[in-house]
Protein backbone atom coordinates (compact mmCIF):
# COMPACT_ATOMS: atom_id res chain seq x y z
CA UNK A 1 0.00 0.00 0.00
CA UNK A 2 1.39 3.36 -0.99
CA UNK A 3 1.58 6.17 1.52
CA UNK A 4 -0.94 8.06 -0.55
CA UNK A 5 -3.57 5.32 -0.37
CA UNK A 6 -2.93 4.93 3.34
CA UNK A 7 -3.57 8.59 3.76
CA UNK A 8 -6.84 8.32 1.80
CA UNK A 9 -7.91 5.37 3.91
CA UNK A 10 -7.24 7.24 7.13
CA UNK A 11 -9.17 10.25 5.90
CA UNK A 12 -12.14 8.08 4.85
CA UNK A 13 -12.19 6.35 8.24
CA UNK A 14 -12.01 9.69 9.99
CA UNK A 15 -14.89 11.12 7.90
CA UNK A 16 -16.97 7.98 8.45
CA UNK A 17 -16.31 8.17 12.15
CA UNK A 18 -17.46 11.75 12.23
CA UNK A 19 -20.51 11.12 10.11
CA UNK A 20 -21.78 8.06 11.91
CA UNK A 21 -22.59 9.52 15.33
CA UNK A 22 -24.31 12.55 13.84
CA UNK A 23 -26.57 10.34 11.63
CA UNK A 24 -27.51 8.32 14.68
CA UNK A 25 -28.26 11.44 16.66
CA UNK A 26 -30.54 12.70 13.89
CA UNK A 27 -32.43 9.43 13.62
CA UNK A 28 -33.21 9.58 17.33
CA UNK A 29 -34.84 13.00 17.18
CA UNK A 30 -36.25 13.06 13.66
CA UNK A 31 -37.21 10.26 11.26
CA UNK A 32 -35.70 10.02 7.80
CA UNK A 33 -37.59 12.01 5.17
CA UNK A 34 -39.86 9.94 2.97
CA UNK A 35 -39.87 10.39 -0.80
CA UNK A 36 -43.11 11.19 -2.63
CA UNK A 37 -43.55 9.14 -5.81
CA UNK A 38 -45.17 11.68 -8.11
CA UNK A 39 -46.72 9.10 -10.46
CA UNK A 40 -48.86 7.55 -7.72
CA UNK A 41 -49.72 10.77 -5.92
CA UNK A 42 -52.41 13.40 -6.35
CA UNK A 43 -54.07 16.30 -4.66
CA UNK A 44 -57.60 16.84 -5.99
CA UNK A 45 -60.45 19.12 -4.98
CA UNK A 46 -64.16 19.11 -5.63
CA UNK A 47 -66.23 22.28 -5.86
CA UNK A 48 -70.01 22.41 -6.18
CA UNK A 49 -71.58 24.72 -8.76
CA UNK A 50 -75.36 24.85 -8.21
CA UNK A 51 -75.12 21.34 -6.79
CA UNK A 52 -72.93 20.02 -9.59
CA UNK A 53 -69.66 18.48 -8.39
CA UNK A 54 -66.71 19.71 -10.45
CA UNK A 55 -63.34 18.17 -9.78
CA UNK A 56 -59.91 19.67 -10.30
CA UNK A 57 -56.38 18.76 -9.31
CA UNK A 58 -53.01 20.29 -8.60
CA UNK A 59 -50.36 19.02 -10.99
CA UNK A 60 -47.32 20.19 -9.07
CA UNK A 61 -46.54 20.12 -5.39
CA UNK A 62 -43.66 19.23 -3.13
CA UNK A 63 -43.87 17.61 0.27
CA UNK A 64 -41.50 17.09 3.12
CA UNK A 65 -42.60 14.14 5.21
CA UNK A 66 -40.69 13.17 8.32
CA UNK A 67 -42.63 10.47 10.08
CA UNK A 68 -41.94 7.39 12.10
CA UNK A 69 -45.37 5.69 12.09
CA UNK A 70 -44.57 4.19 15.50
CA UNK A 71 -43.83 7.62 16.98
CA UNK A 72 -46.02 10.05 15.06
CA UNK A 73 -45.63 12.81 17.69
CA UNK A 74 -42.01 13.27 16.65
CA UNK A 75 -42.90 13.73 13.00
CA UNK A 76 -43.76 16.65 10.82
CA UNK A 77 -45.14 17.18 7.33
CA UNK A 78 -45.22 20.20 5.09
CA UNK A 79 -46.53 20.81 1.60
CA UNK A 80 -45.95 23.47 -0.98
CA UNK A 81 -48.48 23.46 -3.81
CA UNK A 82 -48.09 25.37 -7.09
CA UNK A 83 -51.39 27.22 -7.41
CA UNK A 84 -50.67 27.72 -11.12
CA UNK A 85 -50.87 23.96 -11.64
CA UNK A 86 -54.58 23.74 -10.76
CA UNK A 87 -56.55 22.16 -13.60
CA UNK A 88 -60.22 21.25 -14.07
CA UNK A 89 -59.57 19.82 -17.52
CA UNK A 90 -61.91 22.35 -19.12
CA UNK A 91 -60.09 25.14 -20.98
CA UNK A 92 -62.50 27.87 -19.89
CA UNK A 93 -62.31 27.01 -16.19
CA UNK A 94 -58.54 26.47 -16.32
CA UNK A 95 -58.12 29.96 -17.75
CA UNK A 96 -60.26 31.33 -14.91
CA UNK A 97 -58.43 29.82 -11.92
CA UNK A 98 -55.27 32.04 -11.95
CA UNK A 99 -57.35 35.25 -11.88
CA UNK A 100 -57.49 37.52 -8.82
CA UNK A 101 -61.03 36.37 -7.95
CA UNK A 102 -59.83 32.79 -7.55
CA UNK A 103 -56.25 31.73 -6.67
CA UNK A 104 -54.51 34.96 -7.76
CA UNK A 105 -51.54 32.96 -8.95
CA UNK A 106 -49.31 35.94 -9.84
CA UNK A 107 -49.29 37.23 -6.24
CA UNK A 108 -49.68 33.86 -4.49
CA UNK A 109 -47.89 31.22 -6.56
CA UNK A 110 -47.86 28.75 -3.69
CA UNK A 111 -50.35 27.39 -1.20
CA UNK A 112 -48.82 25.67 1.78
CA UNK A 113 -49.54 23.40 4.69
CA UNK A 114 -47.26 22.97 7.70
CA UNK A 115 -48.08 20.53 10.45
CA UNK A 116 -48.07 21.60 14.08
CA UNK A 117 -48.77 18.17 15.52
CA UNK A 118 -49.34 14.55 14.49
CA UNK A 119 -51.29 12.09 16.63
CA UNK A 120 -52.03 8.41 16.23
CA UNK A 121 -55.77 7.80 15.67
CA UNK A 122 -56.04 4.02 15.42
CA UNK A 123 -54.27 1.35 13.39
CA UNK A 124 -52.72 3.03 10.35
CA UNK A 125 -54.60 6.22 11.14
CA UNK A 126 -53.24 9.61 12.05
CA UNK A 127 -54.61 13.04 12.79
CA UNK A 128 -52.42 15.77 11.38
CA UNK A 129 -53.05 19.30 12.70
CA UNK A 130 -51.51 22.23 10.96
CA UNK A 131 -51.80 25.55 9.26
CA UNK A 132 -53.12 25.83 5.72
CA UNK A 133 -52.25 29.00 3.80
CA UNK A 134 -53.95 29.91 0.53
CA UNK A 135 -53.97 33.30 -1.18
CA UNK A 136 -52.43 35.06 1.82
CA UNK A 137 -54.95 33.73 4.35
CA UNK A 138 -54.15 31.06 6.92
CA UNK A 139 -56.39 28.70 8.81
CA UNK A 140 -55.74 25.91 11.31
CA UNK A 141 -57.10 22.61 10.06
CA UNK A 142 -57.04 19.00 11.11
CA UNK A 143 -56.53 16.31 8.49
CA UNK A 144 -57.29 12.61 9.00
CA UNK A 145 -54.75 10.38 7.24
CA UNK A 146 -55.00 6.69 6.48
CA UNK A 147 -51.68 4.93 5.92
CA UNK A 148 -51.35 1.59 4.19
CA UNK A 149 -48.14 -0.23 3.34
CA UNK A 150 -47.26 -2.84 0.77
CA UNK A 151 -44.01 -4.75 0.98
CA UNK A 152 -42.28 -5.17 -2.36
CA UNK A 153 -38.67 -4.74 -3.42
CA UNK A 154 -38.88 -1.74 -1.09
CA UNK A 155 -41.63 -0.78 1.33
CA UNK A 156 -44.22 1.43 -0.38
CA UNK A 157 -46.63 3.44 1.76
CA UNK A 158 -49.81 5.12 0.63
CA UNK A 159 -51.17 8.01 2.66
CA UNK A 160 -54.68 9.11 1.77
CA UNK A 161 -57.53 11.13 3.14
CA UNK A 162 -59.92 13.97 2.55
CA UNK A 163 -61.06 17.05 4.38
CA UNK A 164 -63.31 20.00 3.76
CA UNK A 165 -62.24 23.63 3.70
CA UNK A 166 -64.33 26.78 3.28
CA UNK A 167 -63.25 28.67 0.17
CA UNK A 168 -64.36 32.04 1.61
CA UNK A 169 -61.94 31.56 4.57
CA UNK A 170 -59.26 32.05 1.92
CA UNK A 171 -61.13 34.67 -0.16
CA UNK A 172 -61.34 32.26 -3.08
CA UNK A 173 -64.20 33.37 -5.30
CA UNK A 174 -65.04 36.62 -3.53
CA UNK A 175 -67.06 39.50 -4.93
CA UNK A 176 -69.81 38.42 -7.33
CA UNK A 177 -69.00 34.75 -6.61
CA UNK A 178 -69.43 35.09 -2.82
CA UNK A 179 -73.01 33.72 -3.19
CA UNK A 180 -72.63 30.21 -1.77
CA UNK A 181 -75.99 29.09 -3.23
CA UNK A 182 -74.30 29.34 -6.64
CA UNK A 183 -70.86 28.14 -5.67
CA UNK A 184 -70.73 26.15 -2.42
CA UNK A 185 -68.45 27.43 0.33
CA UNK A 186 -67.34 23.88 1.08
CA UNK A 187 -64.53 22.53 -1.06
CA UNK A 188 -63.57 18.93 -0.54
CA UNK A 189 -59.86 18.23 -0.79
CA UNK A 190 -58.74 14.68 -1.47
CA UNK A 191 -55.17 13.47 -1.45
CA UNK A 192 -53.25 10.30 -2.11
CA UNK A 193 -49.51 10.16 -1.66
CA UNK A 194 -47.32 7.28 -2.60
CA UNK A 195 -44.24 7.26 -0.38
CA UNK A 196 -41.02 5.34 -0.24
CA UNK A 197 -38.55 5.44 2.64
CA UNK A 198 -41.17 5.47 5.39
CA UNK A 199 -40.52 3.16 8.37
CA UNK A 200 -42.94 0.22 8.83
CA UNK A 201 -46.23 0.74 10.67
CA UNK B 1 -117.75 26.10 -42.52
CA UNK B 2 -118.97 26.13 -38.92
CA UNK B 3 -116.00 25.91 -36.58
CA UNK B 4 -117.70 23.55 -34.15
CA UNK B 5 -117.69 20.94 -36.87
CA UNK B 6 -114.02 20.11 -36.24
CA UNK B 7 -113.26 17.88 -33.26
CA UNK B 8 -110.48 19.00 -30.93
CA UNK B 9 -107.44 17.28 -29.51
CA UNK B 10 -107.90 15.86 -26.00
CA UNK B 11 -107.48 18.31 -23.13
CA UNK B 12 -104.26 16.50 -22.06
CA UNK B 13 -102.79 16.89 -25.55
CA UNK B 14 -103.80 20.57 -25.66
CA UNK B 15 -102.32 21.20 -22.19
CA UNK B 16 -99.03 19.48 -23.07
CA UNK B 17 -98.82 21.36 -26.38
CA UNK B 18 -99.23 24.80 -24.80
CA UNK B 19 -97.02 23.97 -21.82
CA UNK B 20 -94.17 22.71 -23.97
CA UNK B 21 -94.35 25.34 -26.72
CA UNK B 22 -93.04 28.24 -24.56
CA UNK B 23 -90.61 25.92 -22.71
CA UNK B 24 -89.04 24.89 -26.02
CA UNK B 25 -88.84 28.48 -27.28
CA UNK B 26 -87.27 29.76 -24.05
CA UNK B 27 -84.80 26.86 -23.80
CA UNK B 28 -83.76 27.48 -27.42
CA UNK B 29 -83.16 31.21 -27.06
CA UNK B 30 -81.47 30.86 -23.64
CA UNK B 31 -79.24 28.19 -25.17
CA UNK B 32 -78.30 30.50 -28.04
CA UNK B 33 -77.60 33.43 -25.72
CA UNK B 34 -75.65 31.63 -23.00
CA UNK B 35 -73.21 29.80 -25.27
CA UNK B 36 -71.08 32.89 -25.93
CA UNK B 37 -71.16 34.41 -22.43
CA UNK B 38 -67.91 34.75 -20.48
CA UNK B 39 -67.78 32.89 -17.16
CA UNK B 40 -70.02 34.70 -14.67
CA UNK B 41 -72.70 33.89 -12.08
CA UNK B 42 -75.34 34.69 -14.73
CA UNK B 43 -73.84 32.19 -17.15
CA UNK B 44 -73.69 29.51 -14.45
CA UNK B 45 -77.38 30.11 -13.64
CA UNK B 46 -78.47 30.10 -17.29
CA UNK B 47 -76.57 26.88 -18.04
CA UNK B 48 -78.14 25.09 -15.11
CA UNK B 49 -81.64 26.44 -15.78
CA UNK B 50 -81.24 25.39 -19.42
CA UNK B 51 -80.28 21.84 -18.32
CA UNK B 52 -83.16 21.63 -15.85
CA UNK B 53 -85.56 22.89 -18.54
CA UNK B 54 -84.17 20.28 -20.93
CA UNK B 55 -84.81 17.45 -18.48
CA UNK B 56 -88.38 18.72 -17.88
CA UNK B 57 -88.95 18.98 -21.65
CA UNK B 58 -87.60 15.45 -22.13
CA UNK B 59 -89.87 14.02 -19.41
CA UNK B 60 -92.98 15.86 -20.57
CA UNK B 61 -92.23 14.94 -24.20
CA UNK B 62 -92.00 11.27 -23.26
CA UNK B 63 -95.43 11.56 -21.62
CA UNK B 64 -96.72 13.44 -24.63
CA UNK B 65 -95.41 10.83 -27.06
CA UNK B 66 -97.03 8.07 -24.99
CA UNK B 67 -100.32 9.99 -24.99
CA UNK B 68 -100.13 10.66 -28.73
CA UNK B 69 -99.49 6.96 -29.47
CA UNK B 70 -102.44 5.83 -27.36
CA UNK B 71 -104.97 8.49 -28.40
CA UNK B 72 -106.42 9.09 -31.83
CA UNK B 73 -105.90 12.72 -32.91
CA UNK B 74 -108.80 14.53 -34.58
CA UNK B 75 -109.09 14.17 -38.34
CA UNK B 76 -107.39 16.76 -40.56
CA UNK B 77 -109.55 19.30 -42.34
CA UNK B 78 -109.69 18.62 -46.09
CA UNK B 79 -106.33 19.44 -47.73
CA UNK B 80 -104.20 18.23 -50.63
CA UNK B 81 -102.55 14.84 -49.99
CA UNK B 82 -98.99 16.28 -50.16
CA UNK B 83 -99.86 18.75 -47.43
CA UNK B 84 -101.28 16.01 -45.22
CA UNK B 85 -98.15 13.93 -45.77
CA UNK B 86 -95.88 16.94 -45.08
CA UNK B 87 -97.79 17.67 -41.88
CA UNK B 88 -97.46 14.10 -40.70
CA UNK B 89 -93.75 13.97 -41.50
CA UNK B 90 -93.23 17.27 -39.65
CA UNK B 91 -95.10 15.98 -36.60
CA UNK B 92 -93.12 12.72 -36.48
CA UNK B 93 -89.82 14.59 -36.83
CA UNK B 94 -90.84 17.13 -34.17
CA UNK B 95 -91.58 14.33 -31.70
CA UNK B 96 -88.22 12.69 -32.48
CA UNK B 97 -86.43 16.01 -31.90
CA UNK B 98 -88.35 16.68 -28.63
CA UNK B 99 -86.45 13.64 -27.32
CA UNK B 100 -83.20 13.89 -29.29
CA UNK B 101 -82.31 17.53 -28.50
CA UNK B 102 -82.47 17.16 -24.68
CA UNK B 103 -80.78 13.73 -24.84
CA UNK B 104 -77.90 15.17 -26.89
CA UNK B 105 -77.61 18.07 -24.43
CA UNK B 106 -77.58 15.70 -21.48
CA UNK B 107 -74.89 13.57 -23.18
CA UNK B 108 -72.88 16.71 -23.97
CA UNK B 109 -72.86 17.97 -20.39
CA UNK B 110 -72.04 14.48 -19.03
CA UNK B 111 -69.17 14.09 -21.49
CA UNK B 112 -67.92 17.55 -20.49
CA UNK B 113 -67.66 16.39 -16.88
CA UNK B 114 -70.61 18.43 -15.60
CA UNK B 115 -73.31 15.94 -14.59
CA UNK B 116 -76.89 17.24 -14.41
CA UNK B 117 -78.12 17.87 -10.87
CA UNK B 118 -81.83 18.54 -11.34
CA UNK B 119 -82.93 21.73 -9.52
CA UNK B 120 -79.54 21.66 -7.78
CA UNK B 121 -80.57 18.71 -5.59
CA UNK B 122 -81.18 15.56 -7.63
CA UNK B 123 -78.08 14.11 -9.33
CA UNK B 124 -79.01 12.39 -12.60
CA UNK B 125 -76.96 9.51 -14.00
CA UNK B 126 -74.48 10.00 -16.82
CA UNK B 127 -75.19 7.71 -19.78
CA UNK B 128 -71.94 8.67 -21.51
CA UNK B 129 -68.53 8.83 -19.81
CA UNK B 130 -66.74 12.12 -19.03
CA UNK B 131 -64.54 12.48 -22.11
CA UNK B 132 -63.44 15.82 -23.63
CA UNK B 133 -63.10 14.45 -27.18
CA UNK B 134 -66.58 12.90 -27.01
CA UNK B 135 -67.97 16.19 -25.66
CA UNK B 136 -66.53 18.08 -28.64
CA UNK B 137 -68.22 15.57 -30.96
CA UNK B 138 -71.62 15.84 -29.26
CA UNK B 139 -71.64 19.65 -28.89
CA UNK B 140 -72.34 20.46 -32.57
CA UNK B 141 -74.88 17.62 -32.68
CA UNK B 142 -76.91 19.21 -29.85
CA UNK B 143 -76.74 22.56 -31.64
CA UNK B 144 -77.68 21.20 -35.06
CA UNK B 145 -80.60 19.19 -33.70
CA UNK B 146 -81.82 22.25 -31.75
CA UNK B 147 -81.71 24.37 -34.93
CA UNK B 148 -83.57 21.63 -36.81
CA UNK B 149 -86.24 21.63 -34.07
CA UNK B 150 -86.50 25.43 -34.15
CA UNK B 151 -86.80 25.41 -37.95
CA UNK B 152 -89.50 22.74 -37.97
CA UNK B 153 -91.37 24.48 -35.12
CA UNK B 154 -91.33 27.71 -37.15
CA UNK B 155 -92.60 25.80 -40.20
CA UNK B 156 -95.30 24.24 -37.99
CA UNK B 157 -96.41 27.71 -36.78
CA UNK B 158 -96.38 29.16 -40.31
CA UNK B 159 -98.43 26.22 -41.64
CA UNK B 160 -100.96 26.60 -38.81
CA UNK B 161 -101.28 30.33 -39.54
CA UNK B 162 -101.66 29.60 -43.26
CA UNK B 163 -104.52 27.18 -42.48
CA UNK B 164 -106.14 29.78 -40.25
CA UNK B 165 -105.75 32.92 -42.35
CA UNK B 166 -105.40 31.67 -45.93
CA UNK B 167 -107.40 28.43 -46.03
CA UNK B 168 -109.69 29.56 -43.19
CA UNK B 169 -110.42 25.90 -42.47
CA UNK B 170 -110.65 26.31 -38.67
CA UNK B 171 -107.65 24.04 -38.08
CA UNK B 172 -106.49 26.09 -35.08
CA UNK B 173 -109.74 25.23 -33.30
CA UNK B 174 -108.39 21.71 -32.77
CA UNK B 175 -105.64 22.99 -30.46
CA UNK B 176 -107.49 25.92 -28.86
CA UNK B 177 -107.18 25.94 -25.08
CA UNK B 178 -110.25 26.48 -22.89
CA UNK B 179 -113.78 25.24 -23.49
Amino acid sequence: MTPRSLHTLALTACLAGMALPSTQAQSQTQPRPATVVAAGSEIAFTTRQMGVPVEGRFGRFTAQILLDPKKPESGSVSFSIDTGSARFGTAELDAEVPKATWLQVAQFPQASFASTGIKAAGPGRFEVSGRLSIKGSSKDISVPVQLTQAAGSSLTSTASGSFVIKRLDFKVGDGEWADTSLLANDVQVRFKLQLTGLAPL
Amino acid sequence: MPQAALPRYSLTAIALHWLLAPCLAIAFFVGLYMADLPISPLRLKLYNWHKWAGICILSLSALRLLWRLTHQPPADPPMPAWQARAAQATHITLYALFMAVPLAGWAYTSASGFPVVLFGVLPLPDFVPADRALAETIKPLHGTLAWALATLAALHVLAALKHHFVDQDGLLQRMRPGR
